[in-house]
């Protein structure tokens, strides 16, 4: 296993370097310079000069490149705000811990919704209610995430107004706990894609599960159903779920983009989309950058839990 | 599941047993498992003795899928609503002035406007129409900017392989693992958006799919015997590829491509509801949406029930599509 995770570990940071080259190189190739994009399009021959020199944009390619990676992980220094005059670092650190939450929770919700609701179907294949619900999963599946909280929005929040338009601004990322009814929308528009991507494919592995050479051993041997289902076959079908969840996260931190900005939610999806109205492109860069981050070491994560769930890899085996 | 440790990132690709359907990311997973459920309209054994044609078999066991043939007509039928109907029902849709002074604001539907006006005095059926063929022109030329380009750089990747492999699958899975809202965003905030700029944007987030699918193909294709004939026969690489293995990975390019067109078709409609999608006076499916949901709270259903329909019946057909298709394509695979 140590063998995996090691591997793994490194493909993380192999990924994680690429995206930095990604945005250092996207910065460069900002059309007419970065010191235009500052200093705007009057800007003189001699004060580009002077921002390039004052920023060590004269240097030879490899040495920015080099100042930039060091700046990142020495000085966590992600460039600078002309629009918020602070540090880009100042401007996100606030706003991480807040998506975090909001994915997290989306994320914990999920699963625990899908996976009651696979098995069921297993329970029930090919029953009504199994097909009812590959219905229902198949319409949320299709349904694109910011017409979900538009619609929520419209019947919850404006008709019936059970539920607030958008959660306290000013608030903490932890007001989710403490204010839950005021997330709820943001935190279903987000969760029903997962939840139906997740059941459907615990419905399927459950499947496979049930089909399995250790469960016909356990039949034969006189086993009940209940112990079949939730000794044998529900234990072999999480496993892969895990994986599905980290192969899934990246789609899930989009989600959340817009599930920001659909309800105001002042977490890193909602600064990138104002940053983009502001031609902020340093701060547009530097989320991109963080939740890049943050998305490749969650699926790294599940990745470490999946060789720790699963035996077959835990005790080495090839 | 015994290769987990043989390197590749995502244990779950090798559990899949079709190149077709990797779970890549949250959009590929369900088809993926689809597959499962799709081997079932499988005709039965023994039926198919004459070799028609592929195509033509592939067309019959397409046509028994009723779904997917009332999603062609429904794609058939959104084309020409979009570009034909602005002939037949002709309205302004670019002059803001002309709009503002000719009709009411926010008009319930009726009164010469079938479903209504938007807040600058739009009438919405036309509207539809117009920002429909933003719609559908930029998601079908960045699908297939996007299978093109990941058709190469697949092709290239899955022959050369080696290092070149790897350093082109390295790309591919740093840029999978950007989320990938902010990264067109970011690509859209340095390059100010156009519709042509916003068809290269889309499709550069756009590729990565297509590029590992078409790779997998060509690992598998390479080391067919017709192509190792070639090879033995002093044919050069170009030739390989351009006469073997991209002819022989078509279904999939072309399969992919169709699922890609409902994938663009909902980036751009999640740019234009975030307000960064085709830029004024022009519009797309997506920024009518954006401009529906503030007046939603006025009660003027009218500005996003329609375009909200419009955008979930294309993207719906080009799945069922899609996945009729690969259907097909199957049997001809079992035939192979």
């Amino acid at each position: 296993m140590t063998g995996y995770i090691i591997r793994r570990c490194g493909q993380a940071v192999i990924v994680v370097l690429g995206v930095i080259l990604l945005t250092f190189l996207l910065a460069r190739l900002i059309p007419g310079g970065e010191a235009r994009a500052v200093l705007g399009t009057k800007a003189t021959a001699r004060s580009i000069a002077a921002f390039d020199l004052r920023n060590g944009l004269d240097l030879p390619i490899y040495d920015q490149f080099w100042r930039y990676v060091e700046g990142i992980f020495v000085h966590f220094d992600l460039g600078y705000s002309y629009k918020y005059n602070q540090g880009v670092a100042a401007v996100i650190v606030g706003r991480l811990p807040k998506t975090l939450t909001l994915v997290t929770v989306s994320v914990v919700l999920a699963l625990i919704i899908a996976i009651p609701v696979g098995i069921l179907q297993v329970v029930r294949r090919n029953k009504p209610v199994d097909y009812a619900l590959t219905g229902v999963s198949f319409f949320f599946y299709a349904m694109p995430d910011f017409l979900v909280g538009t619609l929520l929005i419209v019947w919850f929040a404006f008709d019936l107004k059970w539920f607030p338009v958008s959660p306290p601004t000013d608030a903490s990322a932890w007001t989710i706990f403490t204010d839950p009814m005021a997330f709820v929308l943001p935190v279903v528009t987000l969760c029903v894609t997962s939840i139906a991507s997740f059941s459907r494919y615990m419905r399927s592995s459950m499947m496979d599960a049930m089909a399995e050479d250790y469960v016909r051993t356990a039949r034969a041997k006189g086993a009940s159903n209940n112990r079949i289902l939730y000794g044998h076959a529900l234990r072999n079908a999480l496993i892969p779920i895990l994986t599905l969840l980290g192969l899934s996260l990246p789609a899930i931190v989009s989600g959340a983009l817009i599930v920001e900005n659909v309800f105001n939610y002042p977490g890193m999806g909602l600064l990138t989309v104002q940053a983009a109205f502001n031609d902020d492109i340093p701060v547009v860069l530097g989320t991109t950058l963080v939740i890049t981050i943050a998305t490749v070491i969650g699926s790294l994560l599940a990745d470490i839990l999946y060789a720790v769930a699963d035996p077959r890899i835990r005790l080495g085996g090839e | 599941m015994a290769d987990l440790t043989d390197g590749t990132m995502d244990p779950v690709f090798n559990n899949v047993e079709s190149e077709v359907g990797l779970p890549i990311g949250d959009g590929e997973v369900l088809r993926a498992i689809d597959l499962e459920g799709s081997r079932a309209p499988v005709p039965e054994g023994g039926e198919s003795t004459s070799s028609g044609g592929n195509l033509r078999q592939m067309g019959q066991v397409f046509a028994e899928n009723k779904l997917a043939v009332v999603s062609l007509g429904v794609i058939g039928f959104m084309i020409l609503f979009c570009f034909l109907g602005p002939h037949l029902y002709p309205t302004n849709q670019t002059n803001t002035q002309q709009a503002l002074q000719d009709s009411v604001q926010n008009a319930p539907p009726g009164n010469g406007n079938p479903l209504g006006t938007d807040e600058s005095g739009f009438n919405i059926l036309g509207r539809l129409m117009f920002g429909g063929q933003a719609s559908l022109i930029v998601g079908l030329l960045s699908a297939l900017v996007a299978t093109v380009f990941g058709t190469l750089f697949g092709a290239i990747s899955g022959f050369f392989g080696g290092w070149v492999d790897s350093l082109l699958m390295r790309i591919v899975d740093v840029l999978l693992s950007i989320p990938v809202l902010f990264l067109l965003i970011a690509l859209v905030t340095i390059y100010h958006s156009s519709e042509i700029l916003l068809i290269l944007v889309i499709a550069f987030v756009s590729w990565l799919v297509p590029a590992r699918l078409i790779r997998g193909e060509t690992l598998s294709l390479r080391t067919r015997e017709y192509v190792q004939a070639v090879r033995v026969m002093g044919g050069s690489r170009n030739r390989i590829i351009n006469r073997h293995i991209i002819p022989n990975a078509v279904g999939t390019i072309v399969v992919f491509a169709t699922f890609q067109v409902a994938d663009s078709i909902l980036l751009l409609a999640a740019l234009g509801f975030l307000g960064l999608g085709v830029p004024a006076p022009n519009t797309d499916w997506g920024t009518m949406l954006s401009n529906g949901v503030n007046a939603a709270g006025n009660g003027y259903w009218w500005q996003i029930y329609p375009v909200g329909l419009c955008i979930v019946l294309v993207v719906i057909a080009f799945n069922y599509v899609g996945d009729a298709m690969r259907d097909s394509l199957e049997i001809r695979l079992q035939q192979r």
